[in-house]
């Protein structure tokens, strides 16, 4: 009653968070729990409370509290150098990874732990990554007490399997670098060009000479250097048999600096450098646009980055640190609270609850007892737990989904972009041109011959397809990126506009895998047995048990005597005399149920039975609204790893005719989605945990679901944030616009093209009229793409 | 003329140490991390004072 009457919530001087109960006051400031408190505290001595007024209520929440001893696998030697990326005799580089890190009062504290430290020489953050790079003096502070001074502070460093791998891809820069040298040529030899462009004095010719020839010189760097990224990609596809857009592009570099070449040192012309290094130095924009990448993501995350670096192990009574990969066979592991388990084991110790739901998609933790097989990846809640390795890391369960040969097998062919097949059209066009125009002049002057053709080649590369291809994907990249679709990279853009079958996963997809809602059905429970049932519940730790409890609204200390609990099955106890019993249809029926068909849980008082308890998923905000729209247009499937209980919801949701299936497997979801490929659709699969991880691989598009983008999210094509998924069917809209915005920009270059080609045919083409002609059709692009994509991106209000 | 040539030289000098900086700062990894940048740019040094002034 008491919440009742604080009407007015006090927020947490440090995390903002309501404080629930009585706030805890202390230098005249509310706190929500003792750690919040304690995080201030030691920011208080160190004067570092400027943390405070930098961002409003920057902190944590500390109420969940770290186990102490968690980073002990840090003094381990071989672990700690599987992390330090640089050492010598006085300091260790180590980069951690904060999730936590969210604004810039964290920015700056994170900077200054070397006024909590003074051993701590320095760090820096990079805040896109949530990394913080810190240099310490290792003499004095171990790499330990820097984790665990991060985690006082409430930056819990997460640390993976996946970290200990050395050498981190490093990021290939050369891309930039080539754009910076043909930037800078272009500008210049565009500088150069100009006097003679302006009608220079024919007397001045050796000035005339100077400029042509450094302009000659300038694009020696553009044409050996920044282009070979067209070369390497143009040759890459030739090698494949397959011819992309670049080939033709390449031919007009070299066709244009050919003809340059030989006109400057016969002397006869001042050639096309400009307008070369110009296209080049587009077309290298346009590349970076489109091939920015989300580097804060990981689209190829494999089971390693979901595994912790090191467990516990108990050996010979006492408990010691090892690494993960150093778990052998019939070694005893020590599970603790959330912690995951890393290998197939049976328990030896203690009762399991163990919370799967990201591997399997069952939304309910499974109980276990001694003796009992638990697999690899699912994470124990509760008391701490033994178990006896049985398989080794690399042979578990999950391990083995991963590794799975038919995955890997699965070719990513890059290069099924629309722009390839009509650049081919485009390019026998300009072939076609450029040799009836030759021919022509071959019989008419013969001195025109090669001037004509090497004209058309230059004028008509299909460079402004390619530029509007690339500025258009890399513009939507980042409108769905803003919006928190982040796609592997442009093709996928392609991709999301052909689908035609959505599958949706259920637990953490379209449901949020908890449970809220509870529906009683049966007898009325009076408030005396309520209050009972919640003294009963409150003796258990299972989550269903709890949910009970919070259902009942009651809190109680009435006795219980004799309560007993079965795992899997059920709990029961006597309470004010009358023998109560909560559990599965057939532990409190006694009606035998092949499986259940949904989450529920009956209830028995002294044997009668009065009704059971429902539990219902809570779904994600606007999910019917977004399944009414996506109905429309494409069909839908929900394929889930749980139990059927939601199938009449479901169906109802999304039509008689969708196809919902239940305690689907890894596998079966992945043949699932085969058999509908093979049927000739283009299905997009759109999950979240591990036994999704298949289908997302094999589906042709697959979106990730997460919570927060940064959590660990199994390989796919794009990840999207779970708030924005009810976004889903206008994201699939501008995907489609993106193939429109792209043709128009190609026809309005195609306006460009024919009234150069007029000109190229003749023989005519002059530089001048060249150099004008490609920015003129480069910036047109520019602005159609960014127009027309921005725009449709605004009326869909995605903007 | 030679005013011209005496300028070309000039001009293209300064630009290659345009080009050189520019490729000296994406080595140096300044375009790595965009969003911490502009932070960390409004953060004054009065804490840092702060300190020294209590010790």
């Amino acid at each position: 009653m008491s919440k009742k009457e604080n009407a007015v919530s006090i927020q947490c001087y440090h995390c903002g968070e309501d404080c629930v109960d009585k706030p805890i006051l202390a230098h005249e400031k509310e706190f929500c729990c003792e750690g919040c408190k304690m995080v201030y505290e030691i920011l208080n001595q160190n004067g570092l409370c400027d943390y405070y007024s930098i961002s409003k209520n920057p902190g944590i929440n500390q109420r969940i509290k770290v186990r102490e001893n968690k980073f002990s696998f840090l003094d381990d030697e071989s672990i700690q150098q599987s992390l330090t990326v640089f050492k010598d005799e006085k300091q260790t580089h180590i980069s951690f990874y904060l999730p936590q890190m969210h604004c810039s009062s964290c920015l700056w504290l994170l900077e200054n732990l070397h006024q909590l430290n003074e051993n701590i020489i320095s760090s820096k953050v990079n805040f896109t990554r949530k990394e913080a790079d810190i240099i310490f003096n290792h003499r004095n502070v171990s790499m330990r007490q820097v984790a665990e001074l991060l985690t006082a502070i409430g930056y819990e460093p997460y640390i993976s399997l996946n970290d200990a791998k050395q050498a981190k891809p490093k990021l290939n820069k050369s891309k930039i670098y080539k754009l910076g040298v043909a930037g800078f040529c272009f500008g210049n030899i565009m500088l150069l060009s100009f006097p003679e462009y302006l009608g220079i004095d024919g007397k001045e010719q050796n000035l005339i000479t100077t400029f042509r020839y450094l302009s000659l010189i300038l694009s020696l760097p553009v044409f050996f250097y920044s282009s070979s990224e067209l070369y390497m990609s143009a040759w890459k596809s030739l090698k494949h048999g397959f011819l992309s857009i670049d080939a033709p592009i390449v031919l007009a570099v070299v066709v244009t600096f050919g003809r340059s070449l030989y006109e400057v040192l016969s002397g006869t012309g001042s050639g096309y450098f400009d307008s070369m290094s110009g296209i080049v130095f587009f077309m290298l924009i346009g590349r970076v646009l489109q091939d920015k990448t989300y580097e804060q993501l990981s689209f190829e995350r494999d089971y390693t980055s979901y595994f912790p670096i090191a467990v516990t192990r108990v050996k010979d009574e006492k408990e010691e640190t090892a690494a993960l990969p150093d778990i052998k066979l019939n070694d005893t592991l020590l599970i603790h609270n959330q912690e995951l388990i890393p290998a197939d084991g049976i328990i030896t110790r203690g009762k399991a609850v163990i919370d799967y739901s990201f591997v399997t998609g069952e939304s309910l933790p499974i109980e276990k007892e001694m003796g009992e097989i638990v697999y690899a990846g699912g994470k124990q809640i509760g008391s701490n737990i033994e178990i006896l390795v049985v398989k080794e890391v690399a042979q578990s369960y999950l391990t083995k989904l991963w590794n799975r040969e038919d995955l890997k097998q699965k070719i990513r062919d890059e290069e099924r972009s629309f722009v390839h097949l009509l650049s081919r059209y485009f390019t026998w066009i300009v072939l076609f041109l450029s040799i009836s125009s030759a021919t022509y002049w071959y019989f008419n002057d013969i001195s025109k011959m090669w001037i004509a053709a090497t004209s058309v080649l230059i004028i008509a590369c299909p460079c402004a397809l390619l530029l509007s291809n690339t500025f258009t994907n890399g513009n939507i990249l980042r409108i769905l990126g803003r919006k928190h679709l982040y796609l592997r990279n442009a093709q996928t853009i392609e991709d999301i506009a052909d689908i035609n079958y959505i599958v949706f996963d259920k637990t953490g997809t379209l449901t949020t895998g908890r449970y809220n809602e509870i529906n009683y059905d049966g007898m009325m429970l009076s408030k005396d047995l309520k209050r009972k049932i919640a003294a009963l519940t409150s003796q258990s730790t299972h989550p269903m048990s709890k949910a009970i409890a919070a259902w009942t609204n009651e809190s109680s200390r009435m006795k219980v005597v004799a309560f007993e609990e079965f795992a899997g099955k059920g709990i029961e106890g006597i309470v004010d005399g009358e023998l109560i019993t909560l559990g599965s249809k057939s532990y409190v029926t006694g009606v035998h149920a092949e499986r259940d068909v949904e989450s529920s849980v009956y209830i028995s008082v002294e044997g009668k039975v009065l009704g059971k308890f429902g539990f219902r998923n809570q779904y994600r905000t606007h999910i019917p609204a977004l399944i009414k729209t996506l109905q429309k247009k494409y069909q839908l499937a929900v394929l889930s790893g749980d139990n059927a209980g939601e199938k009449n919801y479901l169906q109802e949701l999304l039509g008689f005719d969708a196809n919902i299936l239940f305690h689907q497997k890894p596998e079966d979801k992945l043949e699932a989605i085969k058999s509908l490929q093979q049927k000739g659709k283009k299905v997009m699969m759109i999950g979240d945990g591990l036994n999704d991880a298949g289908a997302l691989r094999q589906a042709d598009v697959g979106i990730a679901v997460t919570e927060n983008s940064n959590n660990f999210t199994p390989a796919s094509d794009a990840i999207l944030e779970a708030k924005e998924l009810s976004q889903l069917y206008k994201f699939i809209q501008l995907c489609k616009d993106n193939k429109k915005v792209v043709l128009a920009a190609f026809i309005v270059s195609l306006l460009y093209n024919i009234v150069g080609n007029y000109f190229a045919v003749q023989g005519m083409l002059s530089p001048m009229l060249a150099a004008i002609l490609m920015p003129c059709s480069s910036i047109s692009i520019l602005l159609i793409t960014f127009g027309f994509s921005n725009l449709s991106a605004w009326k869909m209000k995605l903007k | 003329m030679s005013v011209i040539v005496l300028l070309l030289i000039a001009s293209i000098t300064v630009a290659c140490l345009f080009l050189a900086a520019f490729i000296w700062s994406v080595k140096n990894g300044q375009y790595d991390d965009e969003a911490s940048a502009p932070l960390r740019m409004l953060f004054d040094d009065k804490p840092l004072n702060k300190e020294e002034k209590q010790l």
